[in-house]
């Protein structure tokens, strides 16, 4: 399908992948960096290639409708009455939660919202719950429980700029947010950047002091270093009076985790935590900073309590020029957890079972608040209970490829099989699309309007700069047609994103995430604006808890977190840990990136880096197929021998398909609060895969 | 029906035990709990009394648990009160109040007591130390340590051990002359070889500490010091003894249980009378060295397992000891067989001796495994070593790299020119651009770093390649 030919506008927008949320410009299909505060200008390879997808052969175009086993084209009328057909009649059998809706982190605030309109109003269902749960919920949770209140950056990233000591943990910006960096360089110039990864990453090689904690290990090395501050007189003991609460109990758990102690549970040598700490402590301006490889754990909650302890010791949250942070992953990673399609969430950040929120939501909504559904499953537990008794029979997903992403991908696999209807909302045939009864095809960011909220809170817009492909609609189009074909009407279910918006804002009025204040007028004139903005002539809050933290008291609260160590102990079978993560080139399950050829030809399959000596102790050269196997399943991946590796640990992206999925093998053990799945490590063995080479293996989907 | 526990013992052993019985009962249900506690106060934390007396940590915060913490957790808490007998018939253990309290099983936690070499002078009569001489193993001494000895005073540390050096270093960083006198020829020698001893005695000589080796002590005169068996003397306002510890066992050899160095206990951690258990430093289990935190924790969580029922399977099967000295400034652990020699034929042993740099790095492998390690001045050697010896992992075949860690610089290859690197290395990660293509993109035309990066996007993602950009561009424009 080409595009109309038509005179091309430059339009200034914002990059489709990560939360940084790069400044760009689109013209046409052609994307230019462009100056602003987050990117400065910079944009790593999947942004200056990303208008390729705009014009990709593989996008779809069409809907299309599962006839005797395969996928074929269908009109829109037929796609969504056949759904709405198939959704009555399964509500009808299994009642209202027998229809489940899965969203996405990468889904614009609009969409977001609109999409946990649709489930509790015109689906009338509890189940809705999305992938941000695999990403961001323990960070959430911890944030929410020190601060009273979550929101990523708490301060304009701009801001570290001036750090003179940065704690990175479990985070490779390198790779994963690459202009972020630049922000750095004074902490890597002063001879203060300290990050703790258990891999030598590209960040870990720029830090002047790499931490490197056995997998699943942080809590106790949060532990020490707070120890050490402690025992060597570095509390700062005036912001933890004034300022918080909850020391003392803390402190009880910390005075057992003595460095040397630590050093053993985590391989980071006492004197290195030590020394960490006293980087930290002796800088004037100190940031502590987490990401996914701290957070995704069974204890991933209490993990990054951990760290945030350890940031209230030193005094850092809430004063200007120092804090705790954490970096947000997905694009809309932020205003995704914000606006209700999560399942214990209400618009605003407000929670579902607040009677207070549920009347005011209503009330917006225009429907009884009796009416709105109590909170559903968390997103593994939803997808696990697919097709069960108790379970949903119908699963619609928007912008997640749950078969790649999700851990345990083999089982969840079978789960979607069991399904009496599977809907697919993508712009291009990912791999969850394949299993679908009914594809339906949409826009993509530079086709549509909307905002996104980065990962410092800022709201931004992003701006349709091109012309959508014919027989494409917005995610928002699509929800007006399911649902004023399930009897709702037509203005509740708005298909203009400003429209969308204007309601999001009286619906977020007055909660936590207050966007009241927010108009896409004012975005469009340039305004930075970091929520709450509670009115029209808010400034907005770049930093916030500068005099209080959201607590009625004002106070960040310490939280006695004890170190747990990982869900899955290795064994004589299984004597490895395996841990995943994202490669530069690549992008959340791969569904996108990998269908840009100037990625896919840097890094084209899955691999595994392995120390030498383990991959000679398994029979495995540089370059053979291994299989990395666990209780739970095997990938496929290339072998990479990575001398700076543990011994005892490897590591595998996950973006990749088929046999190559990372997530066959992940352990969906859950956090108990977040509910936040073990991604980050497991116990597996390696075998060298049968010589029948690459194409095989490619070849498994 | 509850059972009725009672742990004798306040300390390390005997709080864990408490804290780990209530984690896994926390309402009582099944285990109502006595603990009999003889010093006045709260139990703390023994390992971080050198912080104390460093001066670094106040005393109030190695307390282990906080005033109400026994109320609120349903323990009747009797401190200030000593056990005196056990009636093993009755089960029933005797206070020195008079009062008796029944159990259906009973902990000893009795810890261990400072031994006092046979010094003249050094103790009283009644077997306490003489004015002017402090063991190091409770808070009140510390208290004694800090009132006793003025700033700058000289302080002699009787004992040349894990905690003698640990207290040697801390009074050192308050300022004072600290003088250890050790009676064997080199330090720690339980754990050190002979090397390591005289590279650690000249790393904490640098730190102000002397030391009289292969001496021990005839005679304490108090306000004068240490007379020495070698005829020297030793001055000193304060003489901190650190000669080792005794199991406390009088409660458990007079109640007629089997008593060795230690109470003797089994894997259930049951002594003689399977209705009593012992744990931490007054046991003696076969698999353990006592006098250390990390054995006295395992069992506390064993023994809470068995006597709340919440794991009757559970066993303590020895725990492996790694010595870590906790002194400022210089990085010791030592592990398993680490007086094997160089020569030993059966083991392969690497050994590096560098006393000028306080540095003395032993590895001992067994069947590509650690068997034992001496690491000083090599603290994340000696961290990933620790590592493959816990975890029971191949110790990698670059053997020198794991003996030094750090010291051993990475990738030590001075920084290239860009005439050596391949075409093929990736210059800019984020966009990936090799030299190669810079290289095509400079001859045809881009001939500095903005056009080089506007027509191969190098510098464009983190910037950090834009050193190695300009680099090339130079060495092109000269060489062109």
């Amino acid at each position: 399908m080409t595009l109309a030919a038509k005179p091309q506008v430059k339009v200034d927008t914002h990059c489709p992948y990560c939360a940084l949320q790069c400044g760009m410009s689109v013209s046409g299909t052609t994307v230019a960096p462009r100056d602003f505060p987050t990117n400065g200008g910079g944009l790593c390879q999947k942004g200056w290639t990303s208008g390729s997808l705009l014009t990709s052969p593989a996008r779809l175009t069409t809907p299309l409708i599962r006839v005797d086993g395969e996928l074929v084209p269908s009109s829109w009328a037929d796609a969504l009455d056949l759904i709405v057909r198939r959704i009555t009649e399964i509500q009808a059998r299994h009642g209202k939660d027998g229809v489940a809706v899965f969203g996405g982190g990468g889904l614009t605030n609009e969409k977001a919202y609109l999409l946990g309109k649709f489930a509790r109003v015109a689906l009338g269902t509890s189940q809705v719950d999305y992938n941000g749960r695999f990403c961001m919920s323990s960070a959430a949770a911890a944030g929410t429980r020190a601060f009273g209140l979550d929101r990523g950056l708490p301060f304009p990233l701009t801001d570290l700029a001036a750090a003179d000591a940065v704690l990175l943990i479990g985070a490779n910006p390198a790779e994963t947010m690459p202009p972020f960096m630049q922000h750095l360089s004074r902490a890597i110039d002063t001879g203060a950047l300290i990050v703790a990864d258990p891999r030598r990453t590209p960040t870990a090689e720029r830090a002047c002091l790499h931490l490197a904690p056995a997998p699943g290990t942080d809590l106790a090395l949060a532990l020490g270093i707070l120890h050490a501050v402690v025992a060597d007189g570095l509390l700062n003991e005036s912001y933890v009076d004034e300022r918080t609460a909850g020391f003392a109990e803390l402190w009880r758990v910390a005075a057992r985790w003595w460095p040397e102690r630590v050093e053993r549970i985590t391989g980071v040598a006492a004197a290195d935590q030590r020394l960490a700490a006293s980087l930290l402590a002796n800088a004037k301006n100190a940031y502590i900073l987490t990401a996914r490889g701290t957070e995704q754990h069974a204890s991933g909650s209490d993990t990054v309590s951990a760290w945030i302890n350890l940031a209230l010791a030193l005094g850092l949250p809430g004063r200007a020029g120092s804090g705790y942070g954490c970096l947000t992953g997905q694009g809309n990673g932020q205003g995704g957890r914000e606006h209700g399609q999560k399942a214990d969430q209400l618009p605003g950040y407000r929670k579902i079972d607040d009677p207070a929120a549920r009347e005011h939501v209503a009330g917006v909504w225009g429907v009884p608040a009796a009416s709105l559904p109590g909170a559903g499953r968390s997103a593994y537990e939803l997808l696990d209970a697919l097709g069960t008794e108790d379970g949903p029979h119908a699963l619609l997903v928007f912008g997640s490829n749950v078969v790649v992403s999700a851990p345990n991908s083999a089982h969840i696999a079978e789960r979607l099989s069991t399904l009496d209807l599977l809907v697919v909302a993508d712009l291009v045939p990912s791999e969850t699309a394949a299993l679908a009864h009914v594809v339906l095809p949409v826009t993509q960011w530079a086709e549509e309007d909307g905002t996104i909220t980065n990962l410092e809170g800022r709201v931004l817009l992003r701006r349709r700069a091109t012309k959508a492909p014919a027989g494409v609609r917005t995610d928002l189009e699509v929800l007006n047609g399911l649902a004023t074909r399930l009897g709702q009407p037509d203005e509740r279910f708005p298909s203009d994103a400003e429209t969308v918006f204007t309601e999001l804002r009286a619906a977020a009025k007055g909660g936590p995430a207050d966007y009241s204040g927010i108009s896409y007028d004012r975005l469009r004139s340039g305004e930075a604006l970091y929520w709450p903005v509670p009115a029209e002539d808010h400034p907005g809050t770049p930093r916030m808890f500068l005099d209080g933290f959201a607590h009625p008291d004002g106070r960040a609260r310490f939280v006695p977190v004890e170190h747990r160590g990982p869900a899955e102990a290795v064994d004589a079978e299984f004597p490895l840990q395996a841990t995943t993560g994202r490669v530069l080139q690549h992008y959340q399950s791969g569904a996108q990136t990998r269908l840009v050829a100037e990625l896919n030809e840097v890094v084209p399959e899955a691999y595994v880096e392995v120390n030498p000596d383990t991959a000679e102790r398994f029979g495995l050269a540089e370059g053979d197929w291994a299989r990395v196997s666990s209780r739970r399943g095997e990938a496929v991946a290339r072998v990479r021998a990575v001398a700076s590796m543990r011994p005892d640990v490897v590591f595998l992206p996950f973006h990749f398909p088929g046999a190559q999925r990372a997530n066959l093998f992940t352990n969906p053990a859950l956090d108990p609060s977040s509910r936040m799945p073990e991604f980050k490590v497991c116990a597996v063995r390696l075998e060298k895969h049968s010589d029948s080479g690459a194409d095989e293996v490619r070849g498994i989907r | 029906m509850t059972r009725k526990v009672v742990v004798v013992g306040y300390g390390m052993a005997g709080a864990r035990l408490a804290d780990e019985i209530r984690a896994r009962d926390p309402r009582g249900d099944r285990v109502s709990l006595t603990i009999i506690g003889a010093e006045p106060h709260a139990a703390y934390n023994r390992v971080l009394l050198s912080a104390v007396v460093a001066g670094t940590m106040r005393p109030e915060l190695v307390r282990l648990h906080d005033q109400d913490w026994a109320a609120a957790h349903g323990i009747d808490l009797r401190t200030g009160n000593t056990a005196i007998s056990l009636d093993r018939a009755a089960r029933t253990v005797a206070l020195d109040d008079g009062s008796t309290v029944d159990y259906d099983a009973l902990v000893l936690a009795t810890g261990s007591r400072p031994w006092l070499p046979p010094v003249e002078g050094l103790a009283l009569e009644d077997g306490t130390p003489s004015p002017g001489v402090v063991a190091f193993r409770t808070l009140d001494d510390c208290d004694r340590i800090l009132g006793a000895a003025k700033v700058g005073a000289p302080v002699a540390v009787l004992g040349g051990g894990l905690l003698g050096l640990e207290a040697a270093r801390g009074l050192a960083g308050r300022g004072h002359l600290v003088t250890v006198v050790h009676p064997v020829g080199h330090l720690m020698e339980r754990q050190l070889d002979p090397g390591a001893g005289h590279v650690l005695a000249r790393a904490l000589g640098e730190l102000g500490i002397d030391f009289r080796l292969g001496t021990g002590a005839a005679r304490y005169v108090p306000g004068d010091g240490l007379k020495l068996d070698d005829g020297s003397s030793v001055q000193a306002d304060l003489v901190v003894v650190s000669a080792g510890v005794r199991a406390e066992t009088a409660l458990a050899k007079e109640a007629g249980l089997e008593v060795d160095r230690g109470i003797v206990v089994d894997d259930a951690l049951r002594t003689s009378d399977g209705r009593i258990h012992a744990i931490g430093d007054c046991a003696q289990h076969p698999g353990t060295v006592s006098g250390l935190v990390e054995p006295a924790w395992q069992q506390a969580s064993v023994l809470a397992d068995l006597v709340t029922g919440a794991d009757v399977s559970a066993r303590y099967r020895g725990t492996n000891v790694v010595t870590k000295l906790k002194a400022r400034g210089v990085e010791l652990t030592a592990l398993g067989e680490a007086q094997t020699e160089v020569g030993d034929t059966g083991a392969e042993v690497l050994c590096l001796n560098d006393p000028a740099r306080g540095m003395y790095a032993k590895l001992v492998v067994r069947e590509d495994r650690v068997a034992g390690a001496i690491l000083l001045g090599a603290p994340d050697a000696a961290a990933s070593i620790v590592q493959y010896y816990d975890r029971g992992v191949p110790v990698p075949t670059d053997r020198l790299a794991v003996l030094l860690g750090r010291a051993l610089p990475f990738g030590a290859s001075p920084a290239s020119s860009p005439a050596d690197l391949p075409a093929s290395a990736v210059v800019c990660r984020c966009n990936s651009v090799t030299k190669g293509r810079l290289v095509e993109a400079f001859r045809n035309g881009a001939t500095d770093v903005p056009e080089l990066a506007a027509v191969t996007r190098a510098t464009t993602g983190c910037g950090s390649c834009r050193d190695a950009v300009c680099g090339i561009a130079g060495w092109l424009a000269e060489t062109s």
